[in-house]
């Protein structure tokens, strides 16, 4: 599992053996790959990018070719253990509606995000007063699929607002985990563990 | 030149009846199957291909009438996607058909031809009877059955029916139930055969004469539901056939006019009028939900097979939704199911043609 993004590592660790998961917005498939592989998770996927299925289906994964804001409405309540969203919720048309079919679809769900109050986001818009561009945000504003730009501060009062409890949160800055002090200054990205 | 693989065509007369759901019973049915690749000495290595309605059983070799490459042969062979060095690849003529399986031109026990005696049959029929293959065979458990358009009907039917037969199902360009529009062209098909006076109420055999004008018309009708209108502009646009103007006349004046004509009368050469009749009828009855209380997630409550579905985004006539249907079915009792909707300029007939990324999935689905 060294391969993987820091926060699919830690989302991977706090996932037990043997649990049902629905990664949504898979990619090609490594997260699920891992948790397959390294503790016989029954790992299903959904993913927008029919290459990125092609992919995943030569891995002997099962993954459906689908579009989040609409086809995870079609999954039953209740049939995964885990939901995981990650890196995606910045592109959902309603996010706050994608995170109610999470906490409907899965029993817990996981969410990461990248966080636009990180510090040098807030310096760069300051400083250049222009939509930042970084190594983690690298695509311009008129072309990003990051649609809904949020900050940590915003997914935790979405959370209390939905009533939606925090099960765990870790917060990352240059790919490295860090404390929570502060996270909506120091965290370059964050992942939440949640339940209803 | 096609390549001729190493296979086996052999003929198998079912030991017992064969039980149909109109409530018949059809005796010594005939199956007609060709092999390719060596069964493991587990016998777990054998795939099924499942043809459409107008295919058989040559699915990599040159077909014995028409002598062109098989209809699959761009996907089954050595080191193709159904890698027939790893497995064992068996594909059938369903009943009804006319390729060597009992169907309507086969001899009824008083020594005539069926013709319209023959029992209108279903999709679940010709499972029935590919079964029935599998088990004179000795092969428990299937590495997987595939089949693109009514091939992905019978699929989807052996999961259903015989879920515990197979590890993995690979249905493409197809769907669970036909639709009003899908039974309409059909009906068209076969209003052209039966308006033939060559038809003869079915009892044509010992004529002389055929209904092939009929035929080929519903072969034409057909024929333009498996293409997509932009594939159609590509290939003809408004070119016109051999001339340089319009005949004012009705005449094959456009290049697609002399294109369907010839469709549709090499057709005529190897197909029989009243197989296509009681083909058609199993494809319209064909609802996979209905024979399953109404609920189509209940066909595939016991089966642990995992599933793969594709489609492509010019087909038409099972176009992307169809699939979606079947996955959600299958994602409401939790069977792993994969599905991709792939991107070809061909339609329906997409599944037979150049297309790599159909390929690929194939592939790592049967891995």
């Amino acid at each position: 599992m060294s391969t993987l993004r820091p926060d699919l590592e830690v989302i991977a660790r706090h996932i037990p053996a043997g649990a049902r998961v629905l990664d949504v917005g898979c990619g090609d498939g490594s997260l699920m790959a891992a948790l397959r592989d390294g503790r016989g998770v029954d790992a299903r996927g959904l993913e927008l990018s029919p290459e990125k299925v092609e992919l995943c289906v030569s891995k002997g994964l099962s993954v459906i070719q689908g579009d989040a804001n609409r086809d995870l409405a079609e999954y039953p309540d209740g049939a995964f253990d885990y939901a995981i969203l990650s890196q995606t919720l910045q592109t959902a048309e309603r996010p706050d509606l994608m995170l109610e079919h999470l906490l409907r679809v899965g029993r817990q769900a996981f969410v990461s995000f990248p966080n636009f109050a990180y510090w040098r986001m807030r310096l760069s818009l300051l400083v250049k007063g222009r939509m930042p561009v970084t190594p983690h945000l690298p695509v311009s504003w008129y072309e990003t699929e990051n649609i809904h730009h949020l900050t940590i501060a915003d997914f935790r009062a979405l959370l209390a607002e939905k009533g939606v409890k925090t099960e765990g949160c870790w917060f990352f800055a240059h790919d490295r985990e860090i404390g929570s002090t502060g996270a909506n200054w120091w965290a370059e990205h964050a992942v939440f563990q949640l339940s209803r | 030149m096609a390549t001729i693989l190493t296979s086996t065509s052999a003929k198998l007369t079912l030991p017992h009846a064969l039980p149909l759901d109109s409530g018949q019973a059809l005796e010594g049915v005939e199956i007609a199957y060709e092999t390719y690749g060596n069964l493991s000495a587990d016998k777990d290595n054998a795939i099924l291909i499942c043809h459409a309605l107008t295919g058989d059983q040559y699915v990599a070799n040159p077909h014995p009438i028409t002598g062109k490459p098989g209809w699959w042969s761009r996907t089954v062979g050595p080191g193709k996607p159904i890698d027939t060095d790893r497995f064992h690849v068996i594909c059938a003529n369903v009943i009804g058909s006319c390729m060597g399986s009992t169907g309507p031109a086969s001899l009824a026990p008083d020594g005539q031809p069926f013709g319209m005696r023959f029992p209108v049959i279903t999709i679940r029929d010709m499972v029935r009877a590919q079964v029935a293959l599998l088990d004179a065979l000795g092969i428990e458990c299937l590495h997987a059955v595939v089949g693109g358009s009514m091939g992905g009907m019978q699929a989807l039917s052996f999961a259903a029916n015989f879920g515990e037969r197979t590890q993995r199902v690979l249905a493409i360009a197809t769907t669970a139930r036909h639709s009003a529009q899908n039974i309409a062209f059909h009906e068209v098909g076969r209003q052209a055969i039966m308006a033939d006076p060559n038809w003869q109420g079915g009892a044509y055999y010992a004529t002389g004469r055929a209904p092939d004008a009929g035929l080929a018309v519903a072969r034409m009708a057909a024929h333009i539901t498996y293409l997509s209108e932009a594939g159609l502009t590509d290939k003809f646009g408004r070119r016109l056939q051999d001339r340089d103007s319009k005949s004012f006349g009705f005449d094959a004046d456009f290049q697609v006019e002399s294109y369907l004509r010839y469709q549709g009368i090499s057709f005529t050469n190897r197909f029989d009028s009243n197989s296509y009749l009681y083909i058609t009828r199993a494809m319209d009855y064909f609802d996979l939900a209905e024979e399953h209380g109404g609920r189509l997630a209940d066909a595939f409550a016991r089966t642990s097979a995992r599933f793969c579905l594709i489609s492509f985004d010019t087909d038409w006539l099972y176009p992307t939704a169809e699939s979606r249907n079947i996955v959600h079915a299958l994602n409401a009792v939790a069977a792993p199911v994969s599905f991709v909707e792939l991107s070809a300029p061909y339609g329906h007939d997409s599944f037979l043609l150049d297309v790599p990324a159909q390929d690929r999935v194939i592939k790592g689905f049967l891995e």
